[in-house]
């Protein structure tokens, strides 16, 4: 909050054309209104708030912007993109930076990132979501054991959880149904390394 | 009426979490005589966990669906999950991009359809085949007496241009359903907003605040429940009521049922249909006052 | 012939990127060029002269300029060749800067293109015959469109200049907006108090007829002989009777009507006086809410009225005005600001618009001047104002500043604060936009003195707690974080727009308007009251967002230019108009079907028909010289011959 920032030297013109085009939106058109975080229903948990992330894009502060919790705390939920006097879709730039983000490897709430993969991985496998298996392999990444554990006697009282996964049964498809999700996933893993990128 | 027939998404939490409102669905569709046909060996869209990795991971994940919905030779797929529906929605238009839609072909096994079906939302498919006037004719118990407030959630009208759901700030389809049952349907201001979405096991107060602030209002504005249309939405209002009441310091006592729970009890589905009994919030209350409210009226 | 050219340097501007001095000496070798030289500044004193004196001393009978656009100069060099004895229209100008010099860098390039400009103006000077304008006598009256402060100034100031004055205005009453108000920025003075003595002024004008509660329907003709159709809509009250005692207002039985004059924030009777101080003072019977005229049985105020003005047969009457000169003053709205779901869409009654808010302060407003919310008449503790609703907002389609709403808000504010001593007012604003005489200061006051509190950000949304107050979700900027302000009424800064009709309106006059319906001045710096149909002006609003002040200003800029347009008792038309050759036309009809300003009219020559151009209407436009199919109308000034000698021109360069 005290430092004082060297804009001339850190300003970075090919990220804000990088965000631009990755996102396909007009920065320059943000006139730093504010709306964007006065709708914002994650802003308690940003470090900077998504007008302030814009305002970086615009002026180039790569560092800034990519390192900051708010990007990965984004709820996905669009208010900003719906409520911008400017048209600029604010989610998909905040998708942006998080995809660029994560790509450099750069990820400032593991957490978050644990619980995607942990989803991911029950995907992989089953071809489709397994709550209790996510729910388990989160615990495991994020050594948090007692995660919702509060919610245990009611959620199996009222079977809100399935107890055994849901895969796709094999024999309703010729792709083998799991098996052909999970080639997806592995296509997707060997292209991002190949391009050098983190998946 | 004739029996018409869709494609059916269920989504994964149709199998857990959701089960009830699958039941339901599932329920009410066969009493409006329409038919959902399951595609077979569908998988998981990857939710928000996909795309908040990767586009094109996302996209090649719901594209597997849309084209074994193709070779079916569906039209429309009917999901009941927005986040399901969004998910499906965006990707299907993305494939209109060549480029797009040849980074996505290197991750399936083959080439997608050149021509992918379209989504709805279960909601949109009923209201497809009955206005107002032609549900009111099939309800049988009406939901008299009820304060209902609609929930729609931050997924199920934006963007405005992809999902079709009229103004984005303010859908009015699940009201206009809920009185078409006989339930006194108060408009809800925060009936778009964030729930905190999926995350409740990575980062509580998210879910916790933003759900306390909705069930804050609801309660205030004195409803007898707040009926929803999304799984996530359903979990973090009422399986997850005690934690936001928690974080806000007070105590709710709000059901927040599926629309479709309500809509097959207006249509006289038997209770056990409906998957009631997977409610945190009981709805025994509700059931009675509606009870009744046919009796007075 | 003997054509003399010169090349304007024009500083750097021209000079910079063409070698102007090769121009010249290219343009030496052009047919019948005698003389050609290349001066610094041609529009300048001393460049003028030098033209002059080479007309004299080469025996020059035509000019080329090559310089800037001839939208600016071509009249002062016109001048300049018409005091060294030539025809004005023997000269020609060939625009080497906008459309040379500052869209290229290549000098060589440049300069070989001047050059050829130059040579297209000499070739079509070649072909110039001398043209004589015709004078023709005026009608010194004038229509001023619209009675609000604008319109009124104008009106007053025509009048005291001796020019009869027609004032047409579609409401019941003059007064516009300014009437609405119930104080003005920054001296927090009585809008009724100021405007009042105005409007009383036009009342009794003995220059002034006023047509209230009336429309223009049509326009005809040109600048000096405008005629001009009113449509006098009917009031169902014959006004030459009605005193405005207000009896009928007080026996009315349709107490439920909408009160356009209050913004809706009360009800009125359907037979009305829209305020107090109205001009005329005239009742007006809404008929869509009137019960005798949409039911067939009431009559009420026809039976109370002392006079036996009622009329309920009245219809809408046409009565037509010749005028010489025409000022639009018609104002404008706001826009609709329920495109705005996240404020509720108009849904929530104690979200109000700014102009609303004048009223439930106004004392003769529905409230008598107490600030009671429209929901359940409490006196509100907490007023939160939102700038910028609809107004630099693309997403509605209004990017545009509206101008006055940060001086109103502020204004708002302190009366807020005088009415309610304990009540707290919240503006959220992007930029405080107050650069007029005294307006800074006077939104520092409503900070420093009345204790507003002023959060730099926009508002996200606005919902009702359910308990009977309102949560404001909002941001502060400049402490980084959003806010959430419980409020008991929200006042909406809404946008401008053009007054609804304002488009139609400009067709009828022929005048140009943007995309958002404004009117379009002539020259956005230099011709600010002027449209580009020649004694058509401006006034107010309707030309773009401008305060009481600046309003008044033009309503006085325009009145100055029908008076100096009426100082002159008659009018130069302008030579460059179609002329027909009556032994070519065969009175096919198509050169009367396109005249967008019927100009031509069919006449009977030696028992033949045959097509006549009316030489004071026709606007010299071209549509019928490119239509005619023989070639029989042609323009003077641009004709085939000159256009083809031009193209020739530059196909041989």
């Amino acid at each position: 909050m005290n430092k004082v920032t060297d804009i001339s030297s850190l300003r970075d013109p090919a990220f804000t054309a990088a965000v631009q085009a990755d996102s396909g939106q007009d920065v320059t058109t943000c006139y730093q209104c504010g709306n964007c975080t006065a709708g914002c229903p994650a802003s308690f948990a940003y470090d900077r708030q998504v007008s302030q992330i814009m305002r970086g894009v615009q002026l180039g502060l790569k560092d800034e912007v990519l390192n900051t919790r708010s990007i990965w705390m984004c709820l996905s939920c669009s208010t900003c993109s719906l409520r911008c006097p400017n048209n600029i879709d604010v989610a998909a730039v905040m998708e942006t930076l998080r995809h660029m983000a994560r790509k450099e490897g750069r990820v400032t709430v593991p957490k978050v990132e644990k619980f995607w993969f942990s989803f991911l991985d029950t995907v992989r496998v089953f071809g489709r979501t397994y709550e209790i298996g996510t729910m388990a392999l989160y615990m495991l990444r994020s050594l948090r054991i007692f995660t919702d554990l509060d919610l245990a006697p009611e959620a199996l009282k009222k079977r809100k959880l399935g107890l055994i996964p849901h895969a796709i049964p094999r024999q309703d498809v010729p792709d083998d149904g799991a098996r052909a999700v999970g080639r997806i996933m592995q296509r997707y893993r060997q292209r991002a390394l190949r391009e050098g990128v983190r998946p | 009426m004739s029996v018409v027939s869709f494609a059916y998404y269920p989504g994964c939490s149709a199998k857990g979490s959701s089960a009830d409102y699958e039941r339901s669905t599932r329920t009410v569709c066969g009493l409006l005589d329409i038919c959902l046909e399951e595609l077979p060996g569908w998988n998981c869209c990857g939710s928000t966990p996909a795309h908040a990795v990767d586009t094109e991971l996302s996209a090649a994940l719901c594209v597997r669906n849309l084209d074994i919905a193709a070779q079916c030779g569906a039209k429309t797929v009917l999901t009941p999950c927005p986040s399901c529906l969004s998910n499906l929605r965006h990707a299907g238009r993305r494939m209109a991009t060549p480029e797009f839609r040849a980074r996505v072909n290197e991750l399936l096994d083959a080439p997608a359809a050149e021509t992918l079906p379209e989504v709805t939302s279960v909601m949109q498919g009923i209201a497809r085949q009955y206005d107002k006037a032609a549900l009111t004719a099939r309800v049988k118990k009406p939901l008299t007496g009820l304060r209902l407030g609609a929930y729609y959630g931050c997924l199920m009208s934006r963007p405005a241009d992809l999902m079709d759901f009229g103004d984005p700030e303010n859908p009015t389809l699940m009201e206009e359903m809920l009185t078409a049952c006989g339930a006194e349907v108060v408009d809800f201001p925060l009936k778009t907003s964030c729930c905190g979405a999926s995350f409740g096991i990575p980062e509580r107060p998210m879910t916790a605040r933003n759900s306390a602030k909705i069930l804050d209002l609801a309660v205030n504005m004195g409803l007898d429940a707040l009926v929803v249309a999304c799984p996530l939405c359903q979990m973090n209002l009422d399986l997850r009521q005690k934690q936001a009441a928690k974080s806000a310091g007070t105590t709710f006592d709000l059901p927040v049922p599926y629309f479709t729970q309500l809509l097959g009890l207006a249509l006289g589905a038997p209770t056990d249909q409906l998957g009631l009994d997977k409610l945190c919030v009981s709805l025994d209350g509700l059931l009675k006052k509606a009870e009744g409210g046919q009796q007075c009226g | 012939m003997r054509i003399g050219v010169f090349i304007c340097h024009c500083g750097s501007n021209i000079g910079g990127t063409v070698d102007c001095a090769r121009v010249a000496e290219l343009s030496r070798a052009f047919p019948d060029v005698v003389y050609a030289d290349d001066p610094m500044y041609t529009c300048a004193e001393p460049g003028q002269a030098a033209i002059e004196a080479a007309i004299h001393e080469h025996r020059l009978d035509g000019v080329v300029v090559a310089s800037c656009t001839p939208r600016m100069h071509e009249p002062t060099f016109r001048r300049t060749v018409e005091r060294a004895g030539l025809n004005r229209y023997m000269f020609e100008m060939a625009n080497i800067r906008e459309h040379v010099s500052w869209i290229g860098k290549d000098k060589e390039a440049n300069t070989n293109k001047a050059a050829e400009l130059v040579l297209m103006a000499v070739e079509k000077l070649r072909r110039n015959t001398p043209l004589t304008p015709k004078s023709f006598d005026i009608t010194k009256k004038v229509l001023i469109i619209g009675g609000g402060v604008a319109g009124i100034q104008a009106a007053l100031d025509c009048a005291d200049g001796g020019v009869p004055v027609v004032l047409v205005e579609r409401e019941a009453t003059i007064g516009g907006k300014m009437a609405k108000l119930d104080k003005t920025f920054p001296t927090v003075d009585c809008s009724a108090c100021i405007l009042g003595p105005k409007m009383v002024d036009v009342a009794q004008h003995p220059n002034i007829t006023l047509y209230a509660y009336a429309e223009v329907e049509d326009i005809s003709g040109y600048v000096g002989n405008f005629s001009v159709k009113i449509r006098k809509k009917a009031a169902y009250v014959d006004w030459s009777k009605c005193t405005g005692c207000g009896a009928c207002t007080e026996k009315c039985p349709a107490r439920k009507t909408p009160d356009a004059f209050n913004e809706l924030t009360g009800p009125t009777t359907a037979i009305n006086i829209a305020f107090p101080q109205a001009i005329p003072k005239k009742a007006v019977i809404n008929a869509a809410h009137c019960r005798q005229l949409s039911k067939g049985k009431c009559g009420v105020c026809a039976k109370v009225c002392p006079t036996g003005a009622i009329r309920y047969d009245m219809e809408d009457e046409i009565v037509t005005e010749e005028v010489g000169s025409i000022v639009a003053a018609t104002g404008y709205d706001l826009m609709d600001w329920t495109v705005y779901s996240e404020y509720g869409g108009g849904k929530y009654p104690d979200v109000i618009t700014s102009l609303q808010y004048e009223r439930l302060l106004s004392a003769s407003g529905p409230t008598g001047g107490h600030i009671l919310r429209p929901s359940d008449g409490r006196e509100p503790k907490s007023v939160v104002f939102i700038q910028c609703v609809g107004s630099r907002d693309k997403s509605v389609g209004r990017p545009y500043c509206s101008g006055f709403c940060c001086m109103y808000t502020a204004k708002q504010a302190v009366l807020t604060k005088d009415h309610i001593p304990d009540s707290q007012s919240w503006v959220f604003y992007m930029d405080i936009r107050a650069p007029g005489k005294m307006y800074d200061e006077f939104t520092r006051r409503a900070v420093e003195e009345y204790g507003t509190e002023y959060i730099r950000g926009r508002v996200s949304a606005i919902y009702p707690d359910g308990k009977g107050q309102y949560v404001v979700m909002g941001v502060d900027t400049l402490l980084g974080q959003p806010v959430e302000i419980k409020a008991d009424l929200v006042v909406l800064a809404v946008g401008i727009e053009a007054s609804k009709g304002a488009s139609q309106l400009a067709e009828k006059l022929r005048i140009s308007y943007d995309q958002y319906g404004f009117f379009m001045e002539s020259h956005v710096k230099l011709k600010p009251v002027e449209t580009n149909t020649a004694g058509v002006f401006l006034a107010g609003v309707c030309q773009g967002a401008k305060d009481i002040p600046a309003s008044v200003a033009q309503g006085s800029a325009a009145a100055a230019k029908v008076l100096a347009l009426f100082a002159r008792d008659k009018l130069e038309s302008d030579p460059q108009i179609a002329q027909v050759d009556m032994r070519r036309c065969v009175n096919c009809g198509k050169c009367i079907r396109c005249c967008p300003f019927g100009a031509i009219k069919e006449v009977e020559m030696r028992g033949e028909g045959k097509a006549q151009v009316i030489e004071t209407v026709c606007q010299g436009c071209g549509l019928c010289t490119a239509t005619c199919p023989q070639g029989a109308i042609q323009l003077s000034h641009a004709t085939d011959n000159q256009i083809l000698a031009e193209v020739n021109a530059l196909c041989q360069c």
